[in-house]
């Protein structure tokens, strides 16, 4: 009954959508109000009906209907609820109906929050968000649908895939999708743009919030995944260069350049094209994302198994999509004139040279990825493009752009005195001799690339504080003079410090991660101990546990520094029984200043155990970055600017509208 | 500054950034393009030892040899077979009959040296290049080996 209901409601969404992706567009075209505002409504009836649709799978999967296949094939009664819960999007059907459900529900808070947009404009959002809609709600229906009966029904499901039990994996799906489908909506304001013939600061203002929300889950949705990495596949590792990584990590750059492209629009009413195009391309890049992912068709290690036929539909929707828009592109695009002149080093040029970067990035990144496939394709050979090409591609166009960040925000608009910027950072130019003579000492020098990435982290740290410090005249003048100043500052400038600080503390996790990191591989008998990066790893012993729906072997290590006892470790080795397989619990203790981690393996037979121990230090910067950037696209977000008033069109007299 | 003379400058940093980027790809694509051999490849056509590569197939059934944190095995595609020695954890789902790929090098005896090997993350996965190769093969049984 539940599933019919499900299969229902998303039959009675498509229509909606249907609807929701033309009326509008014909009722912006004819003027005609009525047409106009059925969008909204219509926008309303396909979020409430997915609701429904998504609903109705949550209480299969939680009630365990396993007359749905669905659920009989990713679901187990035995479960814990959370896995239940989270087995909804745990799988390509289930997570393609997220997919959607999100899209709709981001098309309604268009219609919903957008109520000082022009009538016009907001009918052709909406509209272009109901069309995307139509091809996913066409791909789950006809290909992935999720309600699809199983006769006769199995006694119990065939469980969920346990690296996937995980309440870090529960929470980075919905938060990748909902930057994913956040970019959605810049997309569908960049075509709706196209259709009218018009860009202006207005637009980038409506834009803005949009890109910031997407721009902050993807962030979020990454850090997640690749914090499960580090702690669920026991390799130590927290970034891999691997397609699906990189998948989601495209966007991201293609995102970040809109964000700050977009700033230019708003401010100098220029880089309109270019604004247009990476709206384009970054939603294309997510569509991408979620062919690479979906279709199987590159060898990752965290393909879950995947149907190629599906890779079809998904192909020609995104060569619609992307086609259809880049087409539009080359078509209105060069009727739209830019504005404000600039000088190459202002702070246009800086956000120019920081789209340049970002762009060219995330070139390199698509290359690499796809470069497999089309030599496949082309030749039959099959190879795989690693880590190294990423690092020697990537990191030699990152460095410059983020040695870029700590001077950008302090070079004024349309022309810049670089000198005098670079004269006021002169704090910023102390901290990297300190820091350099800390790390020398403290580290004993180290690989080069240490040196460098330390440099900037303090370049970075000290120049985003520097320009916040400067702009509320802290020790400059009365404390209580700073202090208004803060509180008066547009939470967008907080907001751009914080996210910038957060960067830095992401340079500072990955450089000490990456170079000064120590790991230890070796087999222990219960008594022995390791020492490794100061630390002294006794292990104890292993056992047998049983946990709700595995079996584990769990080991014992106490650890202690200077003799005085840190905390004690219980790595596992886990094996379940639906599906049967076998999984690696690494038991980390993550501090400031380092990670402990320590893994353990098979029994060699001879009363030992295999053992990785590694020493990671500063590794949870990395994610806590993350978090501050995050923060900051939060208190961007909150800027009463993109709330009240001031997003309102400057009346322009008709017929100069081009 | 005119318009003309912004837009100079303009596309001659982008054509700069992007030397900059075309340069950086062919000299690293140079040694970091890994290529894939299944056993009955490497038969036919051997890789020069010390050369990095990919070997891909099943871990063959009574080959895996364990001594403290050394694993060695041999990767087959049931029609030839490669000696693999591995110092490491090996994966969670590494076992006997189970598909693999491993990267590595060949030393000078024919023993290939892994310094990664990857079983996939889902029990019912088999690597496409380890499926395709095992087709070639004659062994590839597409559905229902669940």
């Amino acid at each position: 009954m539940v599933a019919e209901i499900g299969q229902f409601s998303l039959i009675l969404a498509l229509i909606a959508a249907l609807l929701q992706g033309t009326l509008p567009l014909y009722g912006a075209h004819r003027h005609n109000m009525q047409l106009m505002n059925f969008g909204g409504n219509a926008s309303l009836v396909q979020f409430l009906f997915l609701t429904v649709a998504f609903i109705a799978l949550t209480i299969g999967y939680v009630t365990s209907d396993f007359s749905i296949l669905n659920v009989a094939s990713n679901s187990h009664s035995l479960k814990p609820m959370l896995y239940k819960i989270s087995g909804v999007w745990g799988n390509h059907e289930g997570s393609l109906l997220l997919w959607v459900w999100i899209l709709a529900l981001f098309g309604f808070a268009v219609a919903a929050f957008g109520k000082n947009l022009p009538g016009s404009l907001k009918a052709r959002v909406i509209a272009v968000q109901g069309l995307i809609g139509v091809g996913f709600l066409l791909f789950v229906i006809f290909t992935s649908n999720p309600f699809e009966r199983i006769d006769p029904a199995p006694f119990d499901g065939r469980g969920l895939n346990p690296l996937l039990q995980d309440p870090g994996l529960a929470f980075h799906p919905p938060f990748l999708y909902l930057g994913y489908v956040g970019l959605s909506v810049t997309f569908s304001f960049a075509i709706a743009a196209l259709i009218e013939g018009k860009v202006d600061p207005a637009w980038a203002r409506w834009v803005r919030p949009w890109t910031l929300a997407a721009w902050g889950f993807l962030t979020l949705g990454i850090a997640l995944g690749s914090w499960w990495a580090y702690y669920e596949l026991g390799w130590g590792g927290w970034w891999f260069w691997d397609p699906v990584e990189n998948a989601s990590f495209m966007p991201w750059l293609a995102a970040t350049a809109l964000l700050h492209s977009a700033i230019v629009v708003e401010k100098r009413d220029t880089l309109k094209n270019w604004t247009i195009l990476l709206a384009i391309v970054s939603f294309s890049l997510s569509l991408l994302g979620t062919f690479l992912v979906r279709s199987g068709v590159l060898n990752s290690v965290h393909a879950f198994a995947s149907d190629p036929t599906r890779g079809v539909f998904i192909l020609i929707f995104l060569v619609a999509v992307v086609g259809g828009s880049l087409l539009l592109y080359a078509l209105r695009a060069p009727k739209m004139k830019g504005g404000g002149l600039f000088a190459p080093i202002s702070r246009e040029g800086a956000l120019v040279l920081n789209n340049l970067l970002l762009s060219t990035a995330t070139a390199t990144v698509l290359l690499g990825t796809l470069y497999p496939l089309f030599l496949d394709a082309f030749t039959g050979a099959k190879v795989s493009v690693g880590p190294p090409f990423f690092n020697s591609t990537f990191l030699p166009l990152a460095i410059p752009l983020v040695i870029a960040i700590g001077v950008g925000p302090l070079l004024p608009w349309k022309r810049a005195d670089l000198r005098g910027v670079l004269s006021r950072l002169k704090l910023a130019v102390l901290s990297i001799f300190v820091i350099l003579g800390l790390t020398w000492w403290l580290a004993d020098g180290g690989p080069f690339l240490s040196l460098v990435g330390m440099a900037i982290f303090a370049w970075l740290l000290v120049g985003a504080l520097v320009e916040w410090a400067e702009r509320i005249k802290l020790f400059r003048t009365g404390f209580g003079n700073s202090w208004r100043r803060m509180v008066n500052l547009p939470r967008s400038a907080h907001g751009m410090t914080i996210a910038h600080v957060g960067v830095a503390l992401v340079v500072l996790g990955i450089t000490a991660a990456e170079t000064w990191q120590s790991e230890r591989l070796e087999v222990m008998k219960p008594g022995e101990s390791a020492d490794v990066g100061g630390y002294t790893y006794l292990f104890k012993g292993a056992e047998q546990i049983k946990g709700p729906n595995y079996d584990s072997l769990q080991g014992t290590f106490v650890v202690s520094k200077d003799g005085r006892e840190v905390v004690t470790l219980y790595p596992e080795q886990r094996v379940y029984a639906n599906p049967p397989m076998e999984t690696t619990e690494a038991a980390i203790y993550p501090m400031l200043s380092a990670d402990l981690y320590a893994v353990i393996g098979e029994q060699d037979g001879k009363g030992g155990y295999a053992t990785r121990i590694y020493h990671k230090p500063l590794i949870s910067w990395i994610w806590i970055g993350s978090i501050v950037m995050f923060i900051g696209g939060l208190f961007s977000l909150s800027d009463r600017r993109f709330r009240i008033g001031a997003a309102r069109r400057k009346q322009v007299p008709s017929g100069s509208a081009a | 500054m005119t318009r003309k003379k912004r837009r100079l400058y303009t596309l001659l940093a982008g054509m700069g950034v992007l030397g900059v980027a075309a340069a950086l790809v062919l000299y690293s694509f140079e040694d970091s393009l890994v290529f894939f051999h299944s056993p009955s490849d490497l038969a036919e056509k051997p890789v020069p030892a010390g050369r990095s590569f990919r070997l891909g197939g099943l871990v063959e059934e009574g080959s895996v040899e364990k001594d403290g944190v050394i694993i060695r095995f041999r990767v087959t595609d049931l029609a030839e077979s490669v000696p693999v020695t591995y110092r490491g954890l090996v994966p969670d789902l590494f076992r006997e009959g189970q598909g693999v790929v491993a990267e590595g090098k060949l030393d000078e005896n024919g023993l290939f040296v892994a310094s990664n090997v990857l079983a996939k993350h889902d029990e019912n996965y088999m690597p496409p290049e380890v499926a395709e190769s095992l087709r070639d093969a004659g062994h590839w049984q597409p559905e229902g080996s669940n």
